[in-house]
């Protein structure tokens, strides 16, 4: 798919773990307020391309250009593609022993404030602006004062997830299963969010395996990878067919 | 896409900022000549006009050390050192007769302290917190001496007191600490020549922060302090020490000494944010910190406190320990211990059970980056006598790179069968999960470094005096940037 100047271009991208190929080549557009959801069988590279995207130090692009708001995203470090405006999402986030949920936000709301030329916040707007998110997100205030992820459950991470997401407002959230482990309220709190962000113009790129939620998405792409290619292209029809049928493809679809 | 070690550029950077306080004071110092025999142990107590008994005292101090030989069952590298070399006494000269006040100190001094952000004046007195600062050999000055006296808390240098206050001193020093203890608090008994001593009587609740800065500044002088704190029945006060010194190419020596008492009910709180230069990148130069520390629990329900940030110093050998003597009295120990480049730090505690129902803490945190050794040596002794004691020992390691290492010598000698002893222990590395999480939200490896580690201490950093627990965190942050690679 080609658009003019779409807000994430990625050409030809092949990436390496260790010796084995994990994305084989992978080209796509996403325009600004557009959304995308990824599908594709466990191992088919869905996660690599976040990752990838992130700059995880162990996935090693071998091949290929990625190009975010006309920046050239491989050649930055992963701090420098958040702060131009890339979010993605963890399957499994990481806790922070001993380091609270609030100071840690703020110092990456901050971060990414400062490069986007804004004035940091203070303890004290910060608070004012998380407990209101945190709200609409109907999370409990008392996520904000406990440690990083320490102890939460799997839904609650990725609460905290769309918290941080609400918050740090990118250009482009790459959200990785966000709604697995999720009780029905959570999922409900990531439609309404992914909504809001889309109507300020944020792009999305969604991996799920929930019709339900896809659905509710109202996705522009719906895209098939399979052994790190991307097998095929299509709108919600895809991903109601994927879901009726499995991945199970035929050869001659998978070469569309 | 960059690796790991290139996106950690920026930390090398900030990690070979060099050491901040390493400045040295020009001032004229009326010093003895290096060398160390009796004669040094008499000029020393004859130029501080000190009464027989202490003479006495140091003399015998100075027997037995000659006698004894150097520690060696640290894990530690120590370079021997010439004591004869070493000088024992250095007094800036402006001060040969004692400052009657601040307004007499020499500005010089003034400027230095202000320089180290230990203010002796105007803008202590803002801080509400009482100072007692030692250059060299001397205290220089103590602040709010005054008001503290309203309430008859004694914050004195130990000289001070020594004039002043002789009976306590005979009666207490070496109560905790005795002059043979160990080999470098035998050196210290002999040749101390100043320090700090607080005194808070009956059910008297400090009502400020005390605190000592120490600083050591004469190219080729060993540093021997002594301080002392005597909390009587029902007291309460928190103490915090801070250090620094200039950056020099050889060793330096510092042999301290610090004695606490509490009496039945009282409380005592004793911080430590040690800062002395630690050497440099290929580990020369820098402190030889070799500190006896002791806390007496000396009454029913007593409880004494030790927290400690070392975070300079080529070498650490301090064990603030506890000896928990009345019934139900209670000991802790909260440690942070940094090293990084050659820096080796062997630290810990002893918490000594005599009473009944007497419990102790430690919780040691020890990070080690670059070429660094830490160790965690502790010991619980439980005695026949200590029914129904409880000691609970957290010990955690973090590892920054891949050159490090740290250890773990924990003893526990126990008694009794009723004793409960708990120790849980964990070495872990920060995590390249956990920085990169850091970093996909937009934290630079640094700031990500800094965060990781105060998470890592906090526990520690929670106990320490409000006013210093930022100071603490900072150095915290400087000691380690450039750490991960």
């Amino acid at each position: 798919m080609t658009t003019p100047n779409p807000l994430l271009q990625v050409r030809d991208l092949r990436v390496q773990i260790g010796d084995r190929n994990i994305l084989k080549s992978v080209s796509l557009d996403v325009p600004a307020g557009s959304l995308v959801v990824l599908m594709g069988a466990n191992g088919s590279g869905k996660s690599t391309l976040g990752l990838t995207l992130a700059g995880h130090p162990q996935y090693h692009v071998t091949s290929g250009q990625v190009v975010l708001d006309g920046q050239d995203l491989l050649a930055m470090n992963a701090h420098e593609r958040a702060r131009a405006g890339l979010f993605v999402s963890f399957q499994s986030p990481p806790d922070i022993p001993g380091v609270k949920n609030n100071l840690f936000i703020r110092s990456a709301l901050n971060a990414v404030r400062e490069a986007r030329g804004q004035e940091p916040l203070d303890a004290f707007d910060f608070l004012a602006s998380a407990r209101t998110a945190a709200q609409q997100l109907g999370l409990p205030e008392a996520m904000l004062a406990r440690p990083v992820n320490e102890g939460f459950s799997g839904g609650e991470r990725k609460r905290n997830e769309l918290l941080q997401l609400a918050l740090l407002q990118p250009r482009l959230a790459f959200l990785d299963e966000i709604d697995s482990g999720m009780d029905v309220d959570g999922v409900r709190a990531v439609v309404q969010l992914v909504h809001q962000l889309r109507a300020k113009g944020t792009a999305l790129v969604v991996i799920s395996h929930y019709l339900h939620l896809i659905e509710s998405l109202e996705p522009d792409t719906v895209l098939r990878l399979d052994q790190g290619c991307i097998a095929e292209t299509g709108g919600l029809e895809l991903a109601r067919s994927i879901a009726q049928t499995g991945f199970a493809r035929s050869p001659e679809l998978a070469e569309a | 896409m960059p690796s790991p070690t290139e996106q950690a550029a920026p930390l090398v950077q900030a990690l070979e900022r060099p050491y901040q306080h390493g400045f040295v004071t020009d001032i004229e110092s009326d010093a003895l000549p290096p060398g160390l025999d009796e004669d040094t142990v008499r000029a020393i107590s004859l130029r501080k006009r000190e009464p027989d008994f202490l003479l006495q005292w140091r003399l015998a101090a100075f027997k037995r050390w000659q006698a004894m030989e150097p520690p060696a069952w640290g894990r530690l590298q120590v370079d021997a050192i010439d004591f004869q070399a070493l000088c024992y006494y250095s007094a800036p000269k402006s001060l040969k007769d004692g400052p009657k006040s601040l307004a007499e100190v020499d500005p010089k001094l003034l400027e230095t302290y202000e320089k180290l952000g230990v203010p002796l004046h105007e803008r202590a007195r803002l801080a509400g917190v009482a100072v007692d600062a030692v250059f060299d050999s001397v205290s220089v000055g103590t602040t709010f001496r005054e008001q503290l006296s309203k309430v008859g808390v004694v914050f004195c240098s130990f000289s001070h007191a020594v004039e002043h206050y002789p009976e306590l001193i005979e009666r207490y020093m070496g109560s905790v600490v005795p002059v043979g203890d160990n080999y470098y608090a035998a050196l210290n008994s002999a040749v101390f020549s100043d320090g700090s001593f607080v005194y808070i009587p009956k059910g008297v609740r400090c009502p400020m922060e005390l605190s000592s800065y120490f600083r050591i500044n004469a190219k080729g002088t060993g540093q021997f302090e002594r301080t002392l704190i005597i909390a009587e029945e029902g007291s309460h006060v928190s103490y915090l020490e801070g250090c620094t010194a200039p950056q020099r190419d050889e060793h330096q020596l510092h042999a301290a000494v610090v004695e606490l008492v509490a009496h039945d009910d009282a409380y005592i709180k004793y911080s430590t944010v040690q800062n002395w230069y630690p050497g440099d990148e290929q580990g020369r130069g820098g402190i030889y910190n070799f500190v006896t520390k002791r806390g007496l629990c000396a009454g029913q329900r007593s409880h004494i406190a030790w927290t400690q940030i070392e975070t300079g110093s080529a070498i650490t050998w301090k064990y603030p320990s506890v000896v928990l003597r009345g019934d139900d009295s209670r000991g802790e120990f909260h440690s942070i211990a940094v090293s990084n480049h050659y820096q080796q730090a062997d630290t810990g505690t002893k918490m000594i059970h005599l009473g009944r129902n007497t419990k102790s803490r430690i919780v040691s945190k020890g990070i080690s980056a670059g070429h660094a050794h830490n160790s965690y040596r502790g010991l619980v002794r439980i005695a026949p006598t200590a029914q129904g004691a409880h000691n609970h020992t957290q010990c955690d390691s973090l590892l920054i790179g891949r050159d490090c290492g740290a250890h773990t010598f924990p003893y526990i000698d126990t008694a009794r069968s009723d004793a409960l002893v708990e120790h849980e222990a964990t070495t872990t590395r920060i995590s390249e999960e956990r920085l990169f999480y850091c970093q996909q939200r937009g934290i630079d490896p640094q700031e990500a470094t800094a965060l990781i580690v105060g998470g890592f201490c906090q526990a520690v950093l929670e106990e320490l005096p409000m006013e210093f627990a930022l100071e603490a965190k900072a150095l915290l942050a400087v000691s380690l940037e450039g750490a991960v690679g």
